[in-house]
């Protein structure tokens, strides 16, 4: 048996680690605010945030390739910024795979801070605690299990997608030939040892990362309000 | 509500209202409007901001859209809220103070203790973000309420351990330490049973002579309402029934359909006359007249004591009635008797004095005595049986 190259395993690591803490921190708010406007603008947020769910990746990936172009708007300025080229860039992946994760973000965020109700909060704002304290400590502790889920969800989600990628990063050894790429192309080029080595990999990561979740999650305390 | 043993609760007024005399200006002044589909509150009343205001009428009547008002949950609210001065809401004026910066506090009906906080991380919240307002909150410490409402034994506690008795003392402590110029308390008896509500109505007592504290009492329950408030505020159907002293507006008869659900009841305030140590009895002197019920330990000699008397708990007869194992028979005329022909029962009102009782009685006994309105009658207080703990 062949030992495939480590490379895009790593790739796809560091992409989907990156593509979490981003999505962490622009997706918390989001969430957040869905979960308490009453905005008439908050189903078209929520049918945009969901989109990613229902479109076939090579549409989106279309687009988001339009839109990172040299010859869009956001292409164009990422050249004349940084001299280089969004598209089939660790960053070009990066921005499309938050726009693709984004629903395995927010959907069970928005799920766990509803659940919440109004009562710890108010009784939070009762204790002189501005809106932004209250959410640290206590509409956030009290969603741990939701923060871990979303994460998790996140993270795989991100590492086993393929039609996105293609589309926008192409097969760029150490730049954008991430895990399932790799696996295509072992496929394609008939080199099945290889293929099995990584596909076996991430099932095994998989597998591995959902026992990890749901022991953890039996672990963390739930809180009955 | 289950039929209960005690047919007169007993608690000490003598301190009430005494902590510390009010500034002139100590008032809160509320003039509200919040209107929800099929619900409307309009509420125009300024209370002095001191002692216990019982906010008082029957569920759906508007009492916590008030009191969510007051905390500012309600965005809807409209008007002008101020407490001693300073503006809460005035919607006029585009002045809407958002609720973590009102100096409000509120134990709520069913605690809303952080979960994820033991009962010393719960009270720690609310100590660290607390401002000290000048007034009386400013010197609560937490020693203090720890001591008040012993709460030493549960600090390392979670709340999903504690029992509701247990977890409504921890609430009650939280919302002190937040040092509130006004303390609100959401119905904190209702989502317990009997004995549990015995155990807290002590601390509940304690809770204004000690900390001084203005209070909100919200609460549909007329024997809460008669031994902690010194003034109440009847709502129904989101308007303001009445509003005045405890003894005088729980007397006024057109709240007996408001108060009837909630067994109706009429308030005495009786002196303490003489206490009598060999049989463990207290005399009390009410308008002229003797009573005696069990040694009441926390009064003294010349202090008043207020009297919740059931209307059920009430007999009525034309003539003093030979010796009977009923201690307590008052005499005077009967002002009204109200006959419900769907029913068994009529209600008498009796007038004492100064002091009106109510009597349920049925339409049968009522016919067979031949009462009328006017004649002289002898109310006969049922076994009177004191709670203990209704005072320390």
């Amino acid at each position: 048996m062949n030992l495939p190259e480590l490379g895009p395993l790593w790739l796809s690591l560091q992409l989907a680690a990156a593509a979490t803490a981003v999505l962490l921190v622009l997706g918390t708010p989001l969430a957040w605010w869905l979960s308490g406007t009453r905005s008439r603008i908050k189903p078209v947020i929520e049918a945009v945030t969901a989109l990613p769910l229902v479109l076939p990746p090579t549409v989106l990936g279309f687009y988001l390739l339009l839109l990172m172009s040299p010859r869009s708007w956001l292409g164009g300025l990422w050249v004349e910024v940084t001299d280089t080229t969004l598209t089939f860039s660790f960053t070009g992946l990066l921005i499309a795979s938050v726009v693709y994760s984004l629903p395995f973000m927010v959907q069970p965020l928005q799920a766990a801070f509803e659940s919440l109700g109004r009562g710890p909060l108010e009784a939070a704002a009762s204790l002189r605690a501005s809106p932004l304290d209250a959410f640290l400590t206590v509409a956030a502790p009290l969603s741990l299990r939701g923060f871990l889920t979303a994460a998790v969800l996140t993270f795989a989600h991100t590492i086993g997608e393929f039609g996105v990628v293609l589309m926008v990063g192409g097969n760029i050894p150490g730049k954008t030939r991430v895990i399932s790429i790799a696996i295509y192309e072992h496929v394609e080029t008939l080199r099945y040892g290889e293929a099995h080595t990584l596909a076996a990999g991430l099932l095994l990561f998989a597998f591995v990362v959902l026992v990890f979740v749901y022991v953890f999650n039996r672990r963390l305390p739930v809180h009955v309000a | 509500m289950s039929p209960e043993p005690e047919a007169i609760a007993i608690a000490g007024t003598a301190g009430c209202g005494s902590a510390a005399s009010p500034a002139l200006e100590a008032r809160l002044e509320v003039d509200v409007r919040v209107a929800f589909d099929g619900f409307d509150l309009q509420v125009e009343q300024t209370v002095p901001a001191a002692g216990v205001t019982a906010v008082f009428g029957p569920s759906g009547s508007g009492k916590t859209t008030l009191l969510r008002s007051l905390l500012g949950f309600e965005a809807g609210s409209r008007g002008r809220i101020a407490l001693n001065g300073d503006v809460w809401l005035d919607s006029e004026a585009g002045v809407a103070v958002p609720p973590h910066r009102r100096p409000v506090g509120c134990a709520f009906q069913d605690g809303r203790l952080f979960p994820h906080l033991d009962v010393e991380g719960n009270l720690g919240y609310a100590d660290r973000r607390s401002t000290p307002a000048p007034g009386v909150a400013a010197s609560i410490t937490r020693d203090d309420v720890v001591d008040a409402l012993d709460l030493g034994p549960l600090l390392d506690r979670r709340p999903g351990t504690l029992s509701g008795g247990e977890r409504q003392r921890a609430a009650l402590g939280r919302a002190l330490l937040s040092r509130p110029r006004l303390l609100l308390l959401d119905e904190p008896l209702s989502a317990l049973d009997r004995r549990r509500k015995a155990e807290i109505m002590p601390y509940l007592l304690a809770l204004h002579p000690r900390f001084g504290i203005p209070t909100l009492y919200v609460s549909h329950a007329v024997d809460e309402v008669a031994l902690l408030a010194d003034r109440v505020l009847v709502l129904a159907e989101g308007r303001v029934q009445a509003f005045g002293g405890t003894v005088p507006v729980l007397e006024q008869l057109d709240l007996a359909p408001l108060t009837e659900r909630f067994q109706a009841a009429a308030v005495l305030e009786a002196r303490v006359n003489a206490h009598d140590d060999e049989f463990r009895l207290t005399w009390l002197d009410l308008d002229g007249q003797r009573l005696s019920v069990p040694r009441i330990e926390h009064l003294a000699v010349g202090e008043s004591a207020r009297l919740l008397v059931r209307s059920r708990d009430v007999s009525l007869a034309t003539a003093r009635p030979s010796p009977t194992s009923i201690r307590n028979v008052l005499s005077g005329v009967l002002v009204s008797l109200q006959q419900d022909e769907s029913t068994a029962f009529a209600e008498a009102t009796v007038d004492l004095g100064s002091h009106r009782l109510r009597a349920r009685i049925t339409r049968a006994s009522a016919a067979e005595l031949g009462l009328a309105v006017g004649s002289p009658v002898f109310a006969l207080l049922k076994s009177v049986s004191l709670d203990t703990q209704a005072g320390r």
